[in-house]
């Protein structure tokens, strides 16, 4: 071979590269109207986000700025309605100094409150998008449960993938004892509701941002597990694995160098989908009370106060949380499918 | 022509629209006939436009396709009739068989179901009718106890099998064109030449034309009346078989005759289209190998077995290698040959412990292979490797050709850096015949000839002694096949190499070997000297491999 060594390596061509993966996948992705317009409205919202994590907006979402539900501002200013229930008494009031305990005490306490300014903020009647029960804004409240409920959706989705990949991964490439473990795992799992085994998680980790993400992870795997499992059983078997075994490549490498960049498009667009799944399945919790924080805000909490609203004819705050979560979710799954499309190395004809 | 033509070609050109505008012409202008009574032949490597042109006459193309040209089918023109119309004509008055029979039948459908569907279709039969008319069709095509099969699922049948299932459905409506897209090209050569032998019966039987589509002008030789060479889209030349074969007047024609190995003569290289054109001459005789070259690998009584389950708890013993003994010289090829199912890529795949033996002693170099430890293994591993059968699939498609020749001196540190083994790639790629500008390149950029080559670099870059090849040239047209040969010759005459060649053609194993085994069942039956096998076979099944060897035309016969 030492004839090999001594051939000058043509150096001209060296920096030729051709088109990679990833820039191939970008060039059809461009190419995709609806998934370019998805993907734009997807940034604009984690832009959204980034600007309610910073505290550039809505930081005083707790503010009580409106009145109590006051109206969007195209309704216009909610009517005065008569609410004494009592008839007041007509006659003079009766004086009951001579009676009263703490009457010496009335002009000292008033000397001591002029000593503080008292600010009475004005209430707005109307707001762009309304107010809530305490005269928040529904608006800034709607953003900022974007942060919150978008953050678990991803982040929930991230770990339930990479739970769901590992697991999949090992248990279609090794089979055998392995596979029939963690087949049992994925079945118990299966086996149990849903719904209640999210609940069961619940009342194990308690409330949070963070208790959310961790139940949604632990119960939204066995989907990704099963999917990535049946891609690596198909690749496992494959020659171009074989040749990599020949050459002395490891297990590992094997695994995760060879087989997972091919079945990475699948991965991607399941990911995708956890990720709308689980910014509904995180409403849904909020809205059963096993979800964020009494002190935070996610679409799930103001769907959740929308329920008593509703009956009372304040349908805004509904409006809104759904409007966004509706936006967002949509723009994701669009993008996630042309995303798909533009991964998929079969739609280049490579086998 | 003295009989009157059944199809009538005319000018046909078809494009591909590939989006953005972009066209891609397919066929560029092709005329010819099919008399009625006569088998055309269509030949040319993959891409040549043949399977396009044959498609077209029944608008089986894809939706990007657009067709000109005229189709005269019996004075009709096919590219102007109405889709219903061609609904009749398909199945019923041409009927196609295509080349993978295995993926050409509905897995969840029996036979009899699938075969009973033209019938009640076109012919209109019900009931005891369509069995009766399936069993015959069945029993014609030669399937042993065709009303038990009737039930069979197309997994239960061999592939042999499962073409004559499907030509079994192409002649359910005695059609007048039967057009068979490389029939035989997915299967084993004795099965091939059954199949041959049967098709020209059924087709001087039923007094129908026969359209065959082929890569290998052997093959063609022997069945064909008409010959239509195609290159790139156009016809290179036409005519009757006889004059074909004994009197080529286009380069091209001339050279797919001789880049096909032969069993006659055994030349030092093959042929390739480029030398034929540019009319460059063989060189001489084999060069002769060192008889007193070093043992580099012996293999003893090597045995793999795999366990089938059989009922609930039971096991059964699949012995799919028994009792292998032979001995490699440096620099020499062993060729192993048998029919598929005769366990001759187990072996290979065993030799270099992809599978687990059973039992056995593979002796590399002095060490007992199967006795190593891991690390020790990995070590080995380097010295041995393997080239697999199918290009597209023995690539990583997410790898560039430069990452993919890196990987492995990277696992066993070859090359001091990452610059240095780049470096060895390129002198690498340059050496297989591709220049430095593939480095950067993905696998889908490649042909398969080319890819092949690829996996051959892959594996010089670990400098090994042995190379497993398993059937590295099988899922190549003849003539890239002959390139690859070449390629490899050229290689084991300069770094010493030495082969086993796993292959079920004896003709390409004659070319390449020194010694030859013959496999059948999981047992050698034959092991000699190349020439001695192909002179004087002693076993009956190597002359039967022998004897399905496509010869191409012989004017005697």
């Amino acid at each position: 071979m030492s004839a090999v060594l001594s051939t000058a390596a043509s150096l001209d061509d060296a920096n030729q590269k051709s088109e990679g993966v990833w820039h191939a996948a970008w060039r059809r992705f461009k190419a995709d109207r609806v998934g370019l317009v998805s993907l734009v409205v997807v940034v604009a919202f984690l832009l959204l986000i980034l600007a309610a994590a910073t505290g550039l907006v809505a930081r005083n979402w707790q503010d009580e700025v409106g009145v109590p539900n006051a109206p969007p501002t195209f309704m216009g200013p909610a009517p005065p309605q008569a609410t004494s229930a009592i008839e007041a008494p007509k006659g003079p009031n009766v004086d009951l100094s001579d009676i009263d305990p703490l009457a010496p005490r009335y002009k000292e306490w008033d000397e001591r409150a002029k000593q503080f300014q008292t600010q009475v903020q004005a209430k707005r009647e109307t707001l762009p998008f309304g107010a809530d029960r305490l005269g928040r804004d529904v608006l800034a409240k709607a953003i900022k449960g974007t942060e919150i409920s978008v953050f678990v959706g991803v982040a929930a989705a991230l770990c339930a993938t990479l739970l769901g990949t590992l697991l999949g991964a090992c248990g279609g490439f090794f089979g055998g004892k392995v596979g029939d473990a963690l087949e049992w795992l994925y079945n118990v799992f299966e086996s149990i509701p849903n719904i209640l085994l999210i609940f069961a998680f619940a009342a194990v980790v308690g409330r949070g941002v963070e208790s959310v993400v961790i139940i949604l992870a632990l119960t939204g795997w066995t989907g990704m597990y099963r999917q990535v499992r049946a891609e690596f059983i198909k690749h496992a078997s494959r020659e171009y694995v074989r040749s990599a075994e020949a050459i002395g490549a490891s297990v590992g490498s094997r695994m995760f160098r060879h087989i997972l960049p091919n079945v990475s498009h699948v991965i991607l667009v399941r990911m995708g989908l956890l990720a709308v799944g689980f910014i509904k399945a995180e409403v849904i919790l909020s809205y059963l009370g096993l979800g964020v924080r009494v002190d935070q805000v996610s679409w799930g909490t103001m769907l959740a106060e929308a329920q008593s609203e509703l009956i009372l004819g304040y349908w805004w705050q509904l409006a809104t949380a759904t409007l966004f979560m509706a936006v967002f979710v949509t723009a994701f799954s669009l993008m996630a499918d042309a995303l798909r499309d533009a991964l998929d190395p079969k739609l280049r004809g490579l086998e | 022509m003295s009989a009157p033509s059944l199809l009538s070609i005319q000018d046909l050109r078809v494009a591909f629209r590939m989006g953005r505008g972009q066209r891609a012409e397919a066929v560029k202008g092709v005329s010819f006939d099919v008399p009625e009574n006569t088998t055309v032949a269509l030949v040319g490597e993959s891409g040549s436009g043949k399977s396009v042109t044959a498609m077209s006459v029944l608008n089986l193309l894809p939706d990007n396709a657009e067709r000109s040209g005229r189709v005269l089918w019996r004075g009709r023109d096919l590219l102007q009739a109405p889709l219903r119309e061609l609904q009749g004509l398909r199945g019923k008055e041409i009927a196609c068989v295509f080349q993978d029979p295995m993926s050409s039948l509905n897995p969840v459908f029996s036979v009899g179901q699938q075969l009973a569907e033209p019938l009640r279709k076109h012919l209109g039969l019900r009931g005891a009718q369509v069995r009766q008319r399936a069993e015959a069709l069945l029993a014609e095509v030669g399937i042993p106890e065709p009303a038990r099969r009737l039930k069979s699922y197309p997994h239960e049948l061999s592939g042999g099998q499962q073409q004559r299932v499907m030509i079994a459905m192409a002649l359910a409506c005695e059609p007048r064109l039967l057009i068979a897209d490389e029939p035989t090209t997915a299967l084993d050569v004795t099965i091939q030449r059954q199949i041959i032998e049967l098709l020209a019966k059924l087709k001087a039987q039923h007094r129908m034309s026969l359209l065959f589509i082929s890569h290998d002008l052997g093959l063609v030789g022997e069945i064909a009346d008409q010959v239509v060479v195609m290159r790139h889209g156009q016809v290179r030349e036409q005519g009757p078989v006889d004059r074909i074969f004994s009197a080529p007047q286009d380069a091209y024609t001339k050279a797919l005759l001789a880049c096909r190995p032969s069993l006659e003569g055994n030349p030092r290289r093959l042929l390739v289209i480029d030398d034929h054109i540019a009319g460059r001459q063989d060189e001489g005789a084999p060069k002769a190998k060192d008889p007193a070259a070093p043992v580099v690998l012996e293999v003893r009584s090597l045995a793999k077995s795999f366990w089938l389950r059989e009922g609930l708890f039971g096991r059964r013993e699949f012995k799919a290698v028994q009792d292998v003994n032979f001995k490699l010289k440096r620099g020499h090829t062993l060729g192993v040959v048998g029919e598929s199912g005769s366990g001759k890529t187990t072996m290979g795949l065993t030799l270099l412990r992809l599978h687990e033996p059973t039992s056995g002693e593979v002796i590399f170099d002095g060490k007992n292979l199967l006795a190593l430890s891991d690390r020790e293994r990995l070590a080995m591993r380097r010295r041995i490797q393997i080239v697999f059968q199918n290009p597209y699939a023995s690539l990583n498609p997410r790898f560039t050709i430069g990452q993919t020749l890196v990987e492995p001196m990277a696992i066993h540190g070859i090359g001091a850096d990452t610059a240095e083994r780049e470096r060895r790639a390129r002198a690498l790629l340059e050496k297989v015949g591709l220049d430095g500008r593939a480095f950067g390149k993905y696998p889908h950029e490649f042909s398969g000839g080319q890819r092949q080559r690829v996996a051959i670099a892959r594996c010089l870059t670990l400098e090994p002694e042995v190379l497993v090849l398993d059937e590295a040239v099988s899922a190549l047209d003849v003539s890239v096949q002959a390139q690859v040969l070449n390629l490899l010759k050229d290689l084991q005459d300069e770094l010493g190499l030495a082969y086993v060649f796993i292959s079920h053609d004896l003709a390409v194993v004659r070319f390449i070997s020194d010694e030859v085994l013959v496999m059948k069942d999981g047992q050698v039956v034959e092991q000699a000297s190349a020439e001695q096998i192909l002179a004087a076979p002693r076993e009956a099944y190597t002359q039967r491999l022998l004897a399905a060897i496509p010869r191409g035309y012989r004017a005697a016969v």
